[in-house]
């Protein structure tokens, strides 16, 4: 099993030295995780270090393809509100 | 020094001349605008004289650049969103290309060799600096080495600053700057949602606790190795604004030198917390009685304009289009040759600023014309009686009035105030035109430019500019202000106080549109 990172990242470099398995590649268009290389920091720490770190919501996906921190988890914006927010910014 | 003496004297013992500049004047050294920082200690005097961002005087006259190496940060803050990138935005965290370490070296060079006037190179982000160690330490070292005349700064959160302290203190970088937005976990909760410490993400009050705790003792350990250190604090309506008051003594109290306060940016379509769920902005007045509330406990930067992580040239402006990475590969630096050139460019202003200097305390002498003009038309004129008047400035730099109205992109806002036979002229804020995306041309916003810039102007009685057009003249005069174009290249402080002399002897200060402006 391994984490994935997807297009939403926005290549910060948080998590790159963080990686206990130096699994993190700083690649275009955005970082990517080495599947091979990662232990989802199992026996390493308590908590995987990429997505506690990651700053976007959805950028990082576990094992099986569920978002880590799903919307609203980091910035606390309801996902609706967000939703909603951006109708109104298309619609000007 | 004399004159400075003169300006502390007249603050201290002249009753104060409007609501706004009560309390804190001799804290705040009101008096000329120019030497905001005159009660601190020679060698840190000497530490800020050019540096841009810590003067209000040095501004005029110096520019600086932010190198954008530190895209990662370790906690989230609620006016911030990590996925903004825009070229066309000033604002903190907004940056068009985040660099490594040697590109951040090569475009520092080349900015050092076409902008002489540049004397600071900061590294604010677009994360934090000290949650990116590596990247950040490693161009100060180059810098350190290959441009020994550039002043080093760093701005950070302050999360991992107490234990950066030691390597900061090595690379020589003589000016920090930590955005301290509380002391009280409680408040603090309300504006970091996260914090990322001792390898786990902690939320709430817990984490905000860690957070202050970490500035706190960041501060201390700074201030102790002589380290000069500025606070900035954003001003959330609602969350910390009755709370900045008491960050400003902590934080005095532990020895940084300056704190400045800035307005919350927040907008929905920064995609940031506060600007989705409606956090609103303080207005410039609000902003302006809370940098003077705090003026009271320690001295406070109102020249800030909120820069981007990637900004180029002098505050005002950003000239970072010129300086991107495909054009500073093509350019050939000689840096001794442009260490020269700088000394001498740097030699020039000082000269300019001295003699400056020289002229305002010329005009600092009792004004005896304007005393007979108002013998003459009120006998006995009770100086606390004279209104105080706010002037918007248009200039490009050199501490003179020198842009055309229609060509400025922000104004200074000065205010003027009889004290006694003198007019005391202090600098209140900076004020942009478009302090970032709000409509406009592209956007399909009715409203025009210059009704969009009048709109800037609001509280003022008066604006200065070196020329101006019919047009503007007469929609300045019908919205109520008084346009000026009579002071191109005059020191500022010197055309503010001439322009007030005038109109308080024509008694044009007392109507009740003036009034109106000034409560406005």
């Amino acid at each position: 099993m391994a984490y994935r990172i997807v297009e939403s990242c926005v290549n910060c470099w948080a998590c790159e030295p963080l990686c206990p398995s130096n699994a993190i590649q700083a690649t275009r268009p955005h970082f990517v995780i080495d599947a091979g290389a990662c232990t989802e920091c199992d026996g390493a720490y308590a908590d995987p270090q990429c997505a506690s770190i990651c700053p976007v919501e959805g950028a990082i996906l576990d094992g099986a393809g569920v978002p880590v921190n799903p919307p609203g988890s980091l910035t606390g914006i309801p996902p609706e509100r967000l939703a909603q927010a951006m109708a109104e910014i298309r619609a000007r | 020094m004399a004159l400075e003496a003169l300006d502390r004297s007249l603050s201290a013992t002249a009753p104060a001349p409007a609501p706004a500049a009560a309390g804190g004047c001799s804290a705040s050294g009101c008096g000329s605008s120019s030497d905001q920082l005159a009660h601190l200690p020679e060698h840190i005097r000497a530490k800020v004289h050019n540096h841009p961002c810590f003067s209000e005087e040095a501004h005029h006259h110096y520019a600086r650049m932010h190198v954008a190496v530190a895209p990662a940060c370790n906690i989230q803050c609620h006016y911030c969103n990590r996925k903004y990138d825009c070229s066309n935005e000033s604002r903190p965290g907004v940056v068009s290309e985040v660099l490594t370490p040697e590109q951040a070296v090569a475009k520092t060079l080349a900015v050092a060799a076409e902008i002489p006037q540049m004397t600071v190179l900061g590294i604010a982000g677009p994360g934090d600096p000290l949650a990116n160690p590596e990247r950040t330490l490693a161009t100060f070292r180059a810098l350190s080495e290959k441009a020994p005349d550039i002043k080093l700064c760093v701005s950070t959160n302050g999360l991992a600053l107490p234990e950066l302290v030691d390597e900061i203190c090595e690379h020589n970088i003589d000016h920090v700057t930590i955005t301290i937005n509380c002391v009280d976990p409680e408040i603090g909760a309300k504006i970091y949602p996260w914090i990322f410490w001792n390898n786990r993400r902690i939320k709430g009050v817990k984490a905000a606790k860690i957070l202050i705790e970490q500035q706190q003792r960041g501060l201390q350990m700074l201030c102790d190795r002589g380290v000069l250190v500025k606070v900035n604090s954003v001003l959330i309506p609602g969350v910390n604004d009755a709370h900045l008051k008491e960050v400003s003594r902590v934080v005095k109290e532990k020895g940084a030198f300056l704190h400045n306060v800035m307005p919350l940016i927040a907008e929905p379509e920064h995609g940031t917390f506060y600007g989705l769920m409606g956090q609103r902005g303080p207005s410039n007045e609000e902003l302006q009685a809370l940098q003077d509330e705090c003026a009271g406990d320690m001295a406070m930067m109102r020249h800030c304009r909120q820069c981007r992580a990637d900004a180029v040239g002098m505050l005002g402006e950003d000239r970072g289009a010129e300086f991107t990475l495909d054009k500073v590969a093509e350019m050939d630096i000689d840096y001794a040759a442009a260490m020269q050139r700088r000394a001498e460019v740097h030699a020039a202003i000082e000269a300019n600023r001295a003699a400056q200097r020289q002229q305002r305390s010329e005009t600092f002498i009792p004004i005896t014309s304007l005393k007979g003009t108002m013998q003459r038309r009120k006998p006995q004129p009770a100086p606390a009686a004279a209104q105080a008047a706010r002037f918007a400035v248009a200039t490009t730099g050199g501490g003179v009035i020198n842009q055309h109205f229609g060509h400025a992109r922000e104004f200074l806002i000065y205010e003027a105030a009889a004290v006694g036979d003198d007019v005391d002229v202090r600098f209140l804020a900076a004020r942009k035109v478009d302090l970032y995306c709000a409509g406009g041309d592209t956007c399909g916003d009715a409203e025009d430019a210059l009704a969009k810039t009048i709109r800037t102007l609001e509280g003022c009685t008066g604006v200065l500019c070196s020329k101006i057009g019919i047009e503007p003249w007469d929609r300045l005069e019908a919205a109520g202000l008084v346009p000026n174009g009579e002071h191109a290249m005059e020191p500022i402080e010197d055309a503010v106080a001439a322009v007030y002399r005038e109109l308080l002897a024509e008694g044009r200060l007392d109507t009740p549109a003036a009034a109106t402006a000034l409560s406005a």
